[in-house]
């Protein structure tokens, strides 16, 4: 075992215990941002204008009518801003922009003694617009060649060899949707002035020091004049990593202006018009088979709807490449991807981060090939697993590839799926207007940000004169329970029972140059800094404790609040062994810090070693489909998933449960739909609210739904020997694609391959029902010929840089 | 502006709302009860709920002024003193929350729910909770919660 990964006797991380905050969650005491508000005397609040085109110049703006509305204080447009009219890092991110770029876009922002002024001011500023031509959809931009940022390339191997060693070839298509983060808190920032004009912005922010370089730069100001704070949020899910940048822009503006305190809260209908989603993409795709329907090789290009602007866009076509492979070996492979610039919200960050995309493509062609081989889709996916010494197509070893089988066979075992498919087939035999299936699907997922500069961390450890513990890290609380493990990562190094450390909420000014909360990282990262920062503390008072025990320092053992030589004996309680600390001068706090080790990554030609570890898991799920409206039921899931040793058992099965679901809801449920008419409304959204929108619900929950952690999973990389768990448990919700794919499949003949459009709504599948019916064609895979030939780009490949220049950003706003 | 007196928590208050003024925005705003939050906008989620008169409300769905002369009960008002209500000391126990936005609405729409059914199935307690939203659980231990507060006697209170 590490050093980093070790558990000392008694630890309180693997404890199963609630929430941090679950005791101010069932009572209606925990704060949220927008609950600061009735605390904060003369608050002005803001409303945006929204602009009602998807693409147009702007003419004219007056504001002059807005003023003249009782209540309006202000109102806030481009010649407001004091630094860099930018909201992102890339630089094409207008905060007010001159060109309206998707429908609802804010051209300027209305300040109000109450949000019902602000709102009337917005309806009186008066716009007009020059409307240009606007791209709705992914395809109207590929056909129209409107692309932005990198365009990198991922290959290994020999692509045609492999082809022209393949039994088969098949190719195709695939479109699939976006998806909406709908966390239940929107978005919200409340700034004020501090003194000598210092900004202070309470933020929903994922990125709390990402929000304030943003802030900074368009504030013109250094970033020690900025301190953005996280108390906690109602749910961010990768919406809240890059979007909360402007809105805390505009709130801090607004502050600097009037000197008043300004929130900035947007309403539902605000935030779903207004903020970025999860991508959807574009695949075609060519692949190869031996003849026992071993992949041979794969040739992808993978086109992602990126909306308006950049944002995170890049970085989530790197992992969506990085992760076509998902759990199979593939030794030859070529994959280009791109950006289509459409207008729309500018997508982002959401759990899985493109990677979620990237498998769906690989796992969309298993199911559409399965039958087309003449096999059973569950056989053709563990044939093709990784084994132990294989590398990923971007030249990773694939560690720990075994677990992928022991998840499955595990799966296979307490999901008792041999006997329920039998019951299934007996099912199917005597229903002949409903038809059951079950689909095992694989996860492979890679932990740590692709790019290796966001894999370090920091935290603060205060020890006080009494033996109590403060805590603060870079890391931000939005349900998932960081803060909790933080804890027990504390109790666990200091040696003292969990009630003797608190956390304070996440600040720029305690932890400075922080990397988002993402990519399941949190806990790995912030982990890793308050262990290193309590260590120097245990260290320091080893000295102490060893002239009172008469010991050497490394015979000091700390424990449950006491402190004592290895062989037991005398004992200190450790309040009173801090409290002679003190008396002595020894420093009784630490900053720790953190980064990941044995990280390498070249985005110029997508090759290296980006990941810490993988995450596995497996999902046996199965569904009933009814023939006459595709109408379905998910009957039972039962999942395997390796978290390593786990931090917190009870947050970590929850975490499965809460991404299974919500993958599920990507995959089945939610459709969001833009108007692509010709109609002035062209480009907005439609599902504008969750009347409209939706989500998963009780009444689609498993009606039987078993997880289960991997056991004996020690991870040696990472704190305490555990694993990360936000994002990979969200891919598991394949098995319902999967299960629905094959229950339709089931109305037609054997061995017929259908498509199925993603979301996965019961129309979408009762139209696939349709088309197994048909029995006509294998949906609309191709084989052999020349099929789908994937586009190649013409021009020179552009490689994906590093996601964030803000140093740079920093250096022009004058640090 | 209308006059309304309303008992919230056990205390009575009167004021001068405007009559367009939603409950919620009245109970956050005018009376600081942050404890109830606004979600969706459109009575979808569930999170503002309240009790009116001990049945749960969605609170973004009706106005202050229907509230006049009536006892709203939020979830500030639902432990007795220390001792938490059934139904939250189950939340909190079987990790039936994590971001806990939507918690406060869970709480006050199973307690309504289980004063109308104190022994549920599993398949009524989804369907009792079912205009109700959570982003991030996958409601697997709001289920579990509200059956073991039911266990727990949490009906009858």
């Amino acid at each position: 075992m590490s050093a980093l990964s070790d558990r000392p006797a008694n630890p309180v991380v693997g404890q199963t215990i609630p929430h941090e905050s679950a005791g101010l969650h069932v009572t209606g005491q925990a704060l949220y941002t927008d609950d600061l508000t009735v605390r904060t005397h003369g608050v002005l609040h803001a409303h945006p204008v929204q602009a009602p085109h998807a693409h147009a110049r702007i003419t004219r703006m007056d504001t002059e009518p807005a003023l003249a509305v009782e209540g309006v204080v202000r109102v806030l447009t481009k010649a407001d801003v004091p630094g860099v009219n930018d909201a992102g890092v890339k630089h094409d991110e207008p905060l007010f922009p001159d060109e309206v770029m998707f429908y609802g876009h804010a051209v300027a922002w209305v300040l109000g003694e109450t949000l019902e002024a602000a709102r009337l001011g917005a309806l009186a500023v008066e716009v007009d617009y020059d409307p240009l031509p606007a791209l709705v959809n992914v395809k109207e931009a590929i056909a129209a060649e409107r692309f932005q940022g990198a365009t990198p390339r991922m290959e290994r191997g020999d692509i045609d060899a492999g082809f022209a060693a393949a039994a088969h070839v098949f190719s195709g298509e695939f479109e699939f949707a976006g998806q909406e983060h709908f966390y239940l808190e929107t978005h919200c920032s409340l700034a004020m002035v501090d003194e000598s004009g210092q900004i202070f912005v309470q933020s929903s922010t994922q990125h709390p020091s990402e929000t304030q370089d943003i802030v900074a730069h368009v504030m013109g100001i250094p970033s020690h004049e900025v301190t953005v704070q996280c108390l906690r949020m109602g749910g961010g899910f990768g919406g809240k990593e890059m979007q909360p940048h402007g809105f805390a822009a505009i709130a801090a503006i607004g502050a600097t202006l009037t000197g008043r305190p300004v929130r900035l809260r947007l309403n539902r209908t605000q935030d779903l018009t207004m903020s970025g989603k999860r991508h959807g993409f574009h695949a075609q795709w060519r692949v190869g088979f031996n003849a026992s329907g071993r992949l041979q090789a794969l040739d992808a290009t993978l086109t992602a709807d990126g909306g308006w602007s950049l944002d995170l866009s890049e970085p989530v076509l790197a992992r969506a490449l990085c992760h076509i492979d998902n759990a199979y070996w593939v030794p030859n492979v070529r994959v280009n991807g791109r950006i289509a610039q459409t207008n729309k919200t500018s997508q982002t960050a959401f759990r899985g981060f493109g990677g979620p995309q990237g498998m769906l493509v690989m796992e969309d062609i298993l199911g559409r090939c399965a039958p087309l081989l003449g096999l059973d889709a569950m056989e053709l996916r563990r044939r093709n697993f990784y084994r132990e010494g294989q590398s990923t197509p971007y030249g990773q070893p694939v560690k720990d590839a075994d677990r992928m089988g022991t998840c499955w066979d595990q799966v296979t075992k307490t999901g008792e799926v041999e006997r329920r498919r039998n019951q299934i087939a007996t099912f199917n035999a005597s229903h002949p207007t409903s038809r059951r299936a079950l689909a095992m699907t694989p996860v492979k997922f890679g932990i740590s940000f692709n790019l290796t500069a966001f894999n370090q961390a920091g935290a603060l450890v205060h020890v006080y004169k009494d033996g109590s513990v403060l805590i603060t890290h870079g890391g931000t609380e939005m349900g998932q329970g960081l803060h909790t493990k933080m804890l027990q990562v504390a109790a666990t190094a200091l040696g003292v029972p969990l009630s003797t450390v608190r956390l304070a909420p996440t600040r720029t000014d305690k932890v400075p140059n922080t990397s988002a909360t993402a990519a399941s990282s949190g806990a790995d990262l912030n982990g890793g800094a308050v262990k290193n920062a309590c260590e120097q503390i245990v260290d320091r008072l080893r000295g102490v404790a060893s002239s009172i025990l008469g010991v050497h320092p490394s015979d000091v053992r700390f424990s449950d609040g006491t402190v004592t030589s290895v062989g037991g004996g005398q004992v200190i309680p450790w309040g009173d062994l801090v409290n002679k600390a003190y008396f002595q001068r020894i420093q009784l706090w630490a900053a720790g810090f953190y980064r990941t080790e044995g990280l390498h990554w070249d985005s110029s030609v997508m090759h290296g070693s980006p990941f810490k570890y993988f995450s596995y898991g497996v999902a046996a799920a199965e569904v009933e489909v009814d023939g006459f409206t595709g109408a379905y039921r998910l009957r039972r899931v039962d999942i395997v998933h390796d978290v390593g040793d786990s931090l917190s058992p009870l947050l970590d099965i929850g975490q499965v449960e809460g991404a299974f679901v919500q993958g599920a809801g990507w995959l089945t449920l939610e459709d969001l739909r833009w108007d692509e008419s010709d109609r002035p409304s062209r480009g907005r959204l439609a599902t504008q609210a969750a009347s409209t929108y939706k989500l998963p619900s009780f009444s689609e929950m498993p009606e039987v739904f078993n997880v289960a952690l991997l056991e004996r999973a020690h991870e040696e990389g990472a704190v305490y020997g555990s694993k990360a768990v936000g994002e990979p448990p969200l891919m598991l919700a394949f098995s319902v694609r999967e299960a629905l794919r094959q229950a339709a499949a089931a109305f037609g003949p054997a061995g017929i391959s259908v498509d199925l459009a993603s979301p996965a709504t019961p129309e979408a599948v009762y139209w696939a029902v349709a088309e197994a019916r048909r029995a006509s064609e294998h949906g609309h895979v191709t084989e052999g010929g020349t099929g789908v030939v994937p586009d190649q780009s013409t021009a020179d490949l552009r490689p994906a840089h590093p996601r964030s220049e803000q140093a740079t950003n920093a250096a022009t706003a004058g640090v | 502006m209308a006059k309304i007196s309303v008992k919230v928590d056990g205390v009575t208050y009167s004021d001068d709302v405007e009559a367009r003024m939603l409950l919620v925005h009245y109970l956050r705003e005018s009376l600081g009860k942050v404890g109830t939050v606004v979600g969706c906008d459109t009575s979808n989620c569930g999170a503002c709920t309240v009790h009116l008169d001990g049945r749960s409300v969605k609170s973004c769905n009706m106005l202050a002024v229907q509230a006049d002369g009536h006892e709203v009960t939020t979830i500030e008002g639902l432990a007795d003193g220390d001792t938490l209500h059934p139904v939250q000391q189950a939340f909190h126990d079987c990790h039936a929350l994590q971001c806990g936005y939507c918690t406060p609405g869970m709480i006050m729409q199973a307690t309504s729910f289980l004063k109308d059914n104190p022994t549920p199935t599993e398949h009524e307690v989804r369907v009792g909770m079912e205009g109700n939203l959570c982003r991030c659980t996958g409601y697997h231990n709001i289920v579990r919660a509200v059956l073991a507060a039911a266990g727990e006697g949490g009906g009858s209170q």
